[in-house]
């Protein structure tokens, strides 16, 4: 078996897609908390779907390059999720499930009417749930990756002790004179970049599990900002690898190999909480 | 003489453009132990955000004297829902209310550690630097929260109904630990629903109402608005 997974790893393309694999797994989960706390959780939904509007409009349009139009759509889309949350005539989670069900709608309705390939619903099937595109990734995208993980990850370093105040206490720390809305879209802009990056290895329907699980696990063990947030890299990166591994060696589709290696952890998490007195 | 920290001249506060409070006239001095009562919606919190400078005033004008700029005050607010079940040490809730003295730097240094560590003893809560914030009670939560605003301030704290919630020994205690704190020096302003405890430790009080009401303790007992609600509670005790 172990011969096997050496053969594997030899092709370019599979040593691309642990890398890739890896790489996002740590960047989805580091704002994993700050989002289940804000009852953000479902920013990573609707945003993945608006993300499968845009993949819908460049697979018609033939772009050869999808991440270059889907990155920057789901950009204004999480800046505008963000901004109606603050404005109250359509509520956060209302406005959320507008764009993403309107985005998901037109994205199906365009691939269907101009579809370029014979495989309609394998082309879908596989934007939803990303069952071979992390397979396929050519050398730009894994740069592209490598780039903007690297970007997400410095961000996430530099404005932590900012993110932690401004998830844990918006009111305290506008009034001592923190700038909330700029970190607010910091912290939108960075969720987008990472949505979009993770499309490519889970697919759209399953990235919340890569965003949340991780946090939740670790939430049942630890009791401080750090070490939760030190826990959801280390196990989201453990999950990735393990899933990765799994669906190389017995051909599993790798993005719902992954959420269910997440969802175990999440389990094991469950027990040694409640074995430890938390949870 | 001591020195006005807020000068309120002729405010009108509201939002939306609908005036809430109009002709509002009243001055925080150093030390002072100030009650703000008030019903709901009579426009406390409007007037808490323009104290902190966060709420534009639609006319008048609030000043900020004595070198105190709005941004250090230090600001307890009412506790959200997000904080119940938020994965936070102690000391990392404490420390982050040292942020606006790093300006732009990423991390605390040292200097901001050791304020936060003093704060931790000045409310007794150095032992429980380690642990989880959502596992405290609710008074030590209100311990955590006050040693967090001392943090950003060495001046003025602005309390928005600390008591909400917690039972009557647990009250008690955050009543004489604030007592405390203004006895030290530190100039309290307490948003509050009770009037008992107003009388007992305010040195001025501001209630908000139709007639708008501002003196000190002593002034605000014998007045008409304050034997009003004062007997109102009065009633309420013999009825029980």
């Amino acid at each position: 078996m172990i011969d096997k997974l050496f053969t594997y790893l030899e092709f370019p393309f599979v040593r691309y897609a642990v890398i890739v694999g890896v790489l996002i797994a740590l960047c989805s989960s580091l704002l994993g908390v700050t989002l289940v706390l804000k009852r953000f959780s479902f920013i990573g939904d609707g945003l993945s779907h608006v993300a499968f509007g845009a993949m819908a409009v460049a697979s018609v349009t033939g772009l050869s390059n999808n991440m270059l139009i889907v990155l920057p759509i789901t950009l204004i889309a999480a800046v505008l999720l963000l901004r109606s949350g603050q404005n109250t005539k359509i509520k956060g989670d209302a406005a959320i499930a507008m764009i993403s069900v309107t985005s998901l709608a037109f994205g199906y309705l365009l691939m269907n009417i101009f579809s370029a390939s014979s495989n309609l619903s394998g082309d879908v099937c596989s934007t939803l749930f990303g069952s071979t595109s992390i397979l396929t990734l050519r050398s730009f995208d894994v740069n592209l990756c490598i780039v903007l993980s690297v970007i997400v990850l410095i961000v996430f370093v530099v404005f932590y002790n900012r993110i932690f105040a401004v998830t844990f206490d918006e009111n305290f720390a506008r009034a001592t004179g923190t700038n909330v809305s700029l970190y607010n879209l910091i912290i939108a802009v960075t969720i987008a970049t990472i949505i979009v990056l993770a499309m490519n290895l889970v697919g759209s329907l399953l990235i919340s599990a890569l965003v949340i699980f991780p946090a939740l696990s670790a939430m049942r063990i630890f009791g401080g900002f750090k070490a939760v947030t030190v826990f959801s890299a280390v196990s989201s990166v453990i999950c990735a690898l393990l899933g990765m591994l799994i669906s190389i060696l017995f051909g599993t589709p790798v993005g719902s190999t992954i959420v269910a290696m997440d969802a175990l952890m999440f389990l094991i998490c469950c027990m040694i909480g409640k074995i430890g007195g938390r949870g | 003489m001591s020195t006005d920290l807020i000068v309120c001249e002729n405010v009108t506060l509201g939002y939306e453009g609908n005036a809430v409070v109009e002709n509002l006239n009243f001055s925080l001095i150093e030390g002072d132990h100030l009650y703000i009562l008030g019903e709901n919606g009579s426009g406390k919190s409007t007037l808490i955000k323009s104290m902190l400078g966060l709420n534009p005033v639609m006319s008048g004008e609030i000043k900020w004297c004595g070198g105190l700029k709005p941004t250090q005050i230090g600001y307890l607010p009412q506790q959200t829902s997000i904080q119940k079940d938020f994965p936070a040490l102690v000391e990392e809730i404490v420390l982050s209310g040292c942020l606006n003295r790093i300006r732009f730097r990423p991390f605390y240094g040292s200097k901001e550690r050791s304020v936060a560590k003093s704060n931790m003893e000045r409310l007794g809560i150095t032992d429980l630097s380690k642990r989880c914030y959502r596992e405290l009670s609710g008074g030590q939560q209100q311990r955590v929260l006050l040693a967090r605003a001392l943090c950003a301030t060495s001046k003025v704290l602005l309390l928005d109904e600390p008591v909400t919630g917690l039972d009557p020994m647990a009250t008690a205690d955050l009543y004489s630990l604030i007592e405390e704190l203004n006895k030290s020096g530190i100039t309290v302003v307490m948003i509050s629903h009770d009037i008992e405890a107003a009388v007992k430790y305010a040195k001025h009080i501001l209630h908000i109402s139709e007639n708008i009401f501002f003196g000190t303790t002593e002034e605000y007992v014998k007045s008409g608005q304050g034997k009003m609600y004062l007997n109102v509670r009065e009633e309420k005790e013999l009825d029980r």
